[in-house]
């Protein structure tokens, strides 16, 4: 028993030996930012230094709660994320799903599903601005060809169609991601738990309902948990596509944290929005990760 | 319950082929065994009745019904994976009941079935857990179950108890036994394991490359193995198999030893030149090496190695410079080096065509 006991401290002793260097690496170049960027929000100084640091309490927080444009920028932020992860997940499984299967120019296949995630997002966002372009874009050239609509369309100039814009570039791009997460998670299903299936009398869709879905919780939670603060932190995409417009429409909470810090030069302001972002996330991947408890 | 009927069966995977013209009546009640190498087509053989594969010549019929493009689950069969195949998200209770929800039985009905088959099989404690958490032994005891549940007309095996250690391979085999005498229904057992195949079986398949090479009971596919083959793969060790070419006198002799047999009493050797002599390891007898002289059965030889099995001893002995062995008394057994006398008892001698492997009739 004792023998047991020693062995047993012995063990964790090495455990947190081997976590410790990590742990302070993270520390440090998790931490201290998010300390940092707490400091400078409950202060005032200047970035010349001319204004030393002065303590003023929840000040820049108070100044928030009438900030219309803050507000607006936490839901477009908030609808952005709701509505374009739900869609990035079902394409995801979709393309998951096709690409799971057997067919000729299956490696191509895989490749071109990835190319959209290969690059880089500011990229993809002009590309996608041009083709949104109300003067030379291809929506409204093949739109307007084909007689689906009259006149050209102001895709980025109108406050909903700017937001459905941006969604559509944002799971153009990451539902392949999604899609490589759940094809990982789709392959290490056992195969003869499909067969074991058709032996109890299942139909495809109830292979999928009582055998893929649950065992692919894991990976959805995974690939759902990693989009979502992705999501939340949304900067390139609307910097690039739209600049936040029309009137800020289209404004995410990184966005406005941006202008706010670097074209207002208030970055003691600017790290409060940073803060509620933060706070925002972890608020959200606390309840996945109980979520995910629960559940086992 | 019901017979299995394949005629002509054949399946190809593109031009390579699988099984080969595959002809079997399993009767109503029958346990079969399927029985060969890896890779000479038993698992694709199961599948194919089990309706995982498609069947690429002939015709399977169940209980006369023609069945090659019916669901799985309206063929009546129920299978038992090798790797158990159970839903790891889902309970003892859920894994079992599976195929009835599935059916619409009502759920009282359900669970008055499980209750029962998990009773027979003592899972009644486990219901509520996931196959996680249960031992290898109880995990097949729920695929086994499962497929109870189902009160298929046939059940089908595939090498279920080739991931248990082998004490416990044993006591599941017995417990596969009783349940066959329990439930009495067909079974379609495949396994490489000859031990379990000559116990379980009503009949053995023996497979090889595709093709059956011989179907019997166990002591006919022991007794009376119809090819060369066979003779080697049923048995353990393996039976010695000698060629030998025939004398002007009748008797035959070795071209690689000075092995010399007389006339083989019996066999209708159809005036070959050539033919393959097998005698089983355990169909020889030691004598004193004083005891070469009048019988031409009785060969001189040496042991070259001798390995102590517990009851039983295995001697490999140069007879007349040809390697055989032999099984003996494990209590007191000549050791390595002995000089002694063998007699291959010639009413177990087995012998086969040289060219086509096939057994010469007596
Ligand atoms: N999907 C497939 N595609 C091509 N060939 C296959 C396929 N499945 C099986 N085969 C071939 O068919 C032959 C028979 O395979 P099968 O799985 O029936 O062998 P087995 O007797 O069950 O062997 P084992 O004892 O190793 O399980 C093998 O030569 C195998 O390579
Ligand atoms: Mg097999």
């Amino acid at each position: 028993m004792n023998a047991f006991n020693t062995l047993e401290r012995r063990t964790q002793f090495v455990g947190i030996g081997f976590v410790t260097p990590t742990f302070l690496v993270i520390a440090l170049i998790l931490v201290y930012p998010v300390v940092q960027s707490i400091v400078l929000s409950v202060g005032q100084s200047s970035v010349d230094g001319f204004e030393p640091y002065r303590f003023v309490g929840l000040e820049h927080y108070a100044a928030l709660m009438d900030d219309e444009r803050f507000w607006r920028s936490l839901s477009v932020t908030l609808i952005f994320t709701a509505i374009s992860i739900p869609l990035e997940l079902v394409l995801g499984v979709g393309l998951a799903l096709l690409m799971n299967e057997s067919f000729h120019g299956k490696g191509l296949a895989r490749l071109a599903v990835l190319f959209p995630w290969a690059l880089p997002t500011a990229l993809n966002a002009l590309i996608w601005r041009w083709m949104y372009n109300a003067d030379y874009g291809l929506f409204n050239a093949v739109g307007l060809e084909s007689g689906i609509i009259g006149e050209p369309v102001n895709w980025l100039g109108d406050e909903t169609l700017a937001m459905a814009s941006m969604v559509i570039v944002s799971v153009w791009k990451t539902s392949s991601f999604m899609a490589l997460i759940i094809l990982a998670g789709l392959q290490s299903i056992p195969r003869d738990l499909y067969e074991a299936g058709r032996m109890d009398g299942m139909s495809r869709w109830q292979e999928f309902r009582e055998i893929t879905l649950p065992l692919l919780k894991g990976s959805i939670m995974v690939a759902l948990i990693i989009r979502s603060m992705d999501a939340l932190r949304t900067f390139e995409l609307p910097f690039s596509l739209t600049d936040g417009g029309p009137d800020s429409a289209t404004e995410t909470l990184s966005l406005y944290a941006y202008k706010v810090i670097f074209e207002f030069v208030e970055f003691n302001a600017g790290s409060a929005i940073v803060v509620v972002q933060f706070a925002v996330i972890f608020l959200l991947s606390l309840l996945y990760i109980f979520t995910l408890r629960h559940k086992d | 319950m019901a017979n299995v009927s394949l005629q002509q069966i054949g399946k190809s995977y593109g031009g390579a082929v699988a099984v080969e013209a595959f002809n079997l009546e399993i009767r109503d009640g029958e346990f079969l065994v399927l029985l060969g190498p890896s890779g000479c087509g038993k698992s694709t053989t199961l599948r194919m009745i089990a309706g995982l594969e498609s069947i690429t010549r002939g015709d399977l019929l169940i209980g006369d019904a023609r069945m090659n493009n019916v669901d799985p689950k309206n063929r009546g069969v129920a299978m038992v994976f090798q790797n158990y195949a159970l839903y790891p998200h889902k309970t003892v209770a859920e894994n079992m009941g599976m195929a009835l929800k599935l059916q619409k039985m009502p759920k009282a009905e359900i669970e008055e079935r499980i209750a029962g088959v998990a009773d027979m099989l003592g899972l009644t404690a486990y219901l509520d857990r996931k196959p996680g958490s249960l031992s290898g032994g109880q995990r097949q005891r729920v695929a086994i179950g499962r497929a109870i549940v189902r009160t298929p007309e046939v059940f089908l095996f595939d090498e279920p108890l080739s991931n248990l250690d082998a004490k416990l391979r044993v006591k599941m085999r017995m417990e596969l036994q009783e349940l066959h005498d329990r439930l009495g229904v067909t079974s379609v057992y495949v396994t490489h394991d000859q031990v379990e195949a000559m116990t379980l079986a009503d009949r053995i398949v023996i497979m090889d490359g595709g093709v059956i090479a011989q179907v019997g009971t166990p002591r006919e596919v022991y007794d009376k193995p119809a090819t060369e083959f066979v003779a080697g793969f049923i048995g353990s060790p393996a039976m010695n198999l000698m060629t030998m070419q025939s004398a002007a006198d009748g008797s035959w002799r070795s071209n690689e030893s000075q092995l010399v047999l007389p006339r083989l009493p019996g066999f209708d050797t159809k005036g070959a030149n050539t033919i393959r002599v097998g005698i089983r390891p355990e169909h020889m007898t030691i004598l004193d090496a004083s005891a070469v002289g009048d019988d031409p059965w009785i060969l001189p030889g040496k042991v070259m190695l001798a390995e102590l099995l517990g009851a039983d001893a295995l001697l490999t002995l140069s007879v007349c410079g040809e390697t055989m062995t032999a099984r003996v008394n494990g209590v007191d057994y000549p050791e390595q080096g002995q000089q002694l006398a063998v007699r291959l008892n010639p009413e177990q001698l087995h012998a086969f065509d040289h060219d086509s492997k096939k057994a010469l009739q007596v």
